[in-house]
């Protein structure tokens, strides 16, 4: 029954999604293993409104004055900081996950608006070195791949303690996605389901970390900045002793953040939205005296229009970073490829299987037919004009509220449109001064 | 040729590590190292390190062709993330000694603590002493050879590494369990224990590796089976 009769109402609890489910779950006794990020409704920097100029600040002129974007990272505690040309960086997302050319397409793309691009759990690969101008190299857990040469070839290094999809899990690769390219550089055997490590293997904590971060710098020498990429649970505490431990920067990935493959009850259930992470991660750099001063502030999560960026830096971020909407710039969710979601069982707009290896854009698959679909260099054109637009319409955004860099971007630009948004992003309801919950959080700082 | 000296009273880490980084070859001798974290982290040519006392964290880390020689104790992550070369450590080492190391050959006189070898990707380890508990955890390659005895949940969710113990395993972690002592593995045990300077017979040692139960989830597929039947 396509349509159903007015009649038969579907149950809000027991909705077909969760039918269907229970149904999977009861037939194979296994969780639920997806890509892509939580997909239920959350509150987002949707919520949230910019007010333009008006009476009381005037704005700047599109074509005339000029609205700076740039960001530096780790100057004058790095050798080489990172020079970003534009505050939108692109995520860590692994080769294994991705394919060859979806790496590629990303370094190009990034490369050619003056952005970094990140390595994943699975270390560096020529493809991603060669064509990325800045690269950020993540440290992570499973350690697959690590060694002290790409360490040395990167221009910043990012410790990854957890990732907005799942706090305090570890990474997957099913078998399909284990090549043997893929098994060699992680050392493991071919087609096993790759169940990553969640913790560090020789730290635990704040105290080892700051240990951690002095032999980092000692092994490349003190060249390279070096951030501390955290998903998002406890953004206040974690930011603190992220700085504590003297990272340069300080990554901060809100539930809303994709993943290559992990548990669907991780990506929908653990963690906290974007929009609540932000403020809090600022107010523990604004409480050490580091905010947009020595120690940067990267916000990830869900980000996908020069508005989100926008609005992510008023909160108070230096940077954002995208990955989802990077992998969609450059051919992720295809409506062109529709017949070919179809036949494998998904459809455009839809298809989050990342972790079969079958994806029809040949993006998140090592599928060798699969992935020569993909033109690194289109991709990277999109990549570069997606970018573009990002970065010019925060600009936007920031000249109407008369600011001449969009890191000049305040609280004080913002209004929220829910009462939740306004207690998470800690500004005010929208035609008030109030601010759910701040007199409380008062109270409890006052008290704690 | 004598050695460099470098007397860590005076010099600091920064000097230390810069001085053995840019050195192409040759030989240094590291004085009171007070405990420092980090010492000799990072070498990257055939040069050897004498360290005349105990050291911190990660000393030796990611080290690459050289060799490094501890007089004493080391704490946490001593030689983790080891590509090759030698560290040769006369006292014991504290949690995780050799993690996630690739290559080259770790020696530990004493004893090792908790997750000694945990993420081994290849290195080779000998501990004279025992280790501590989940050690070799998620190890993925290389050898662990344990002259004394083994605590709690050894090897647990192993991949391909060989793990050999002489003494007491307090138990097995998931998916760890005895295998055959072969022929060639009694000569990676006697050409391990020649290396490191150990005096013990191969045979006395039992061989411990992976079940592979743990490589692939196993799910059901009831409807599947059904259909098989025609059932549905």
């Amino acid at each position: 029954m396509t349509n159903p009769p007015w009649n038969l109402r579907e149950s809000y609890t027991y909705d077909r999604n969760v039918i269907a489910e229970i149904r999977r779950a009861a037939n194979t006794g296994i969780y639920r293993i997806r890509g892509w990020g939580a997909k239920r409704e959350l509150p987002t920097l949707d919520d949230l409104v910019v007010l333009g100029a008006s009476m009381s600040r005037y704005p700047l002129e599109g074509y005339r004055e000029a609205c700076g974007t740039d960001v530096v990272i780790g100057e004058g505690r790095a050798e080489i900081p990172v020079r970003l040309d534009i505050p939108v960086t692109i995520a860590g997302m692994s080769f294994g996950s991705l394919s060859a050319q979806a790496k590629e397409a990303l370094g190009r793309g990034a490369s050619a608006v003056g952005t970094s691009t990140t390595s994943g759990d699975g270390g560096m690969t020529e493809e991603e070195r060669g064509h990325s101008k800045t690269l950020v190299y993540q440290y992570l857990p499973s350690r697959y791949g690590m060694n002290p040469d790409d360490l040395r070839r990167a221009d910043a290094i990012e410790i990854v303690v957890g990732q907005g999809a799942k706090p305090g899990g570890g990474g997957m690769l099913m078998g399909q996605k284990i090549t043997e390219r893929v098994a060699e550089m992680r050392t493991l055997p071919e087609g096993i389901d790759q169940r990553s490590a969640c913790r560090h293997p020789d730290w635990t904590g704040p105290d080892d970390l700051e240990i951690k971060i002095i032999e980092l710098r000692e092994i490349v020498d003190h060249r390279v900045p070096i951030y501390v990429k955290v998903g998002a649970a406890r953004p206040f505490y974690d930011t603190a002793l992220a700085v504590k431990a003297g990272a340069d920067a300080v990554v901060v990935d809100g539930m809303q953040g994709g993943t290559a493959a992990t548990q669907d009850v991780f990506i929908e259930h653990v963690g906290i939205p974007t929009i609540a992470a932000i403020p809090e991660a600022v107010r523990a750099l604004r409480e050490l005296g580091v905010h947009r001063g020595e120690v940067k502030l990267i916000a990830a999560g869900g980000m996908r229009s020069g508005a989100d960026v926008a609005k992510a830096l008023a909160l108070g971020a230096d940077a954002v970073s995208i990955g989802t909407a990077a992998l969609i710039a450059i051919g992720d969710n295809n409506p062109a490829l529709e017949a070919e979601y179809n036949a494998v069982g998904s459809s455009a707009g839809y298809f989050e299987d990342f972790q079969t290896g079958n994806d029809p854009a040949g993006i998140t698959t090592q599928d060798p037919e699969l992935s020569a679909r993909l033109d690194p260099e289109i991709g990277g054109r999109r990549l570069a004009n997606y970018l573009r637009v990002l970065s010019i319409e925060a600009q936007t955004i920031a000249r109407a509220c008369g600011k001449s860099h969009v890191l000049n971007l305040e609280p004080e630009d913002l209004a929220a449109l829910t009462v939740e948004a306004a207690a998470m992003a800690k500004v005010p309801l929208a035609g008030t001064t109030w601010i759910p919950g701040d007199g409380l959080g008062v109270l409890h700082r006052e008290n704690s | 040729m004598s050695a460099t000296k470098l007397d860590m009273s005076t010099a600091s880490l920064r000097d230390v590590n810069s001085t053995l980084h840019a050195a192409k070859s040759g030989s240094f001798e590291i004085i009171n190292p007070r405990g420092a974290h980090a010492i000799a982290a990072g070498i990257t040519t055939d040069i050897t390190v004498d360290v005349a006392d105990s050291v911190g964290y990660y000393s030796a880390g990611m080290n690459q062709v050289g060799t490094v020689r501890i007089e004493g104790n080391a704490g946490t992550g001593l030689a983790e993330n080891m590509m090759s070369g030698l560290v040769h450590i006369t006292g014991s080492a504290t949690m995780s000694a050799g993690a996630s190391g690739h290559g080259g050959l770790l020696v530990i006189e004493g004893n090792a603590g908790a997750r000694c070898g945990i993420s081994m990707k290849g290195i080779d380890i000998v501990v004279g002493g025992n280790v501590g508990h989940m050690s070799a955890f998620m190890g993925q390659a290389g050898n662990l050879v344990v002259l004394g005895d083994a605590d709690a949940d050894l090897g647990d969710s192993l991949y391909e590494p060989n793990i050999f113990v002489r003494g007491d395993v307090a138990s097995l972690g998931a998916d760890c369990v005895e295998k055959e002592l072969r022929a060639e593995h009694v000569e990676t045990l006697t050409h391990l224990l020649g290396s490191s300077g150990m005096t013990a017979s191969p045979s006395d040692f039992r061989r411990y590796g992976s079940a592979r139960q743990l490589y692939n989830f196993h799910p059901d597929d009831i409807d599947a089976e059904l259909a098989e039947e025609g059932l549905t």
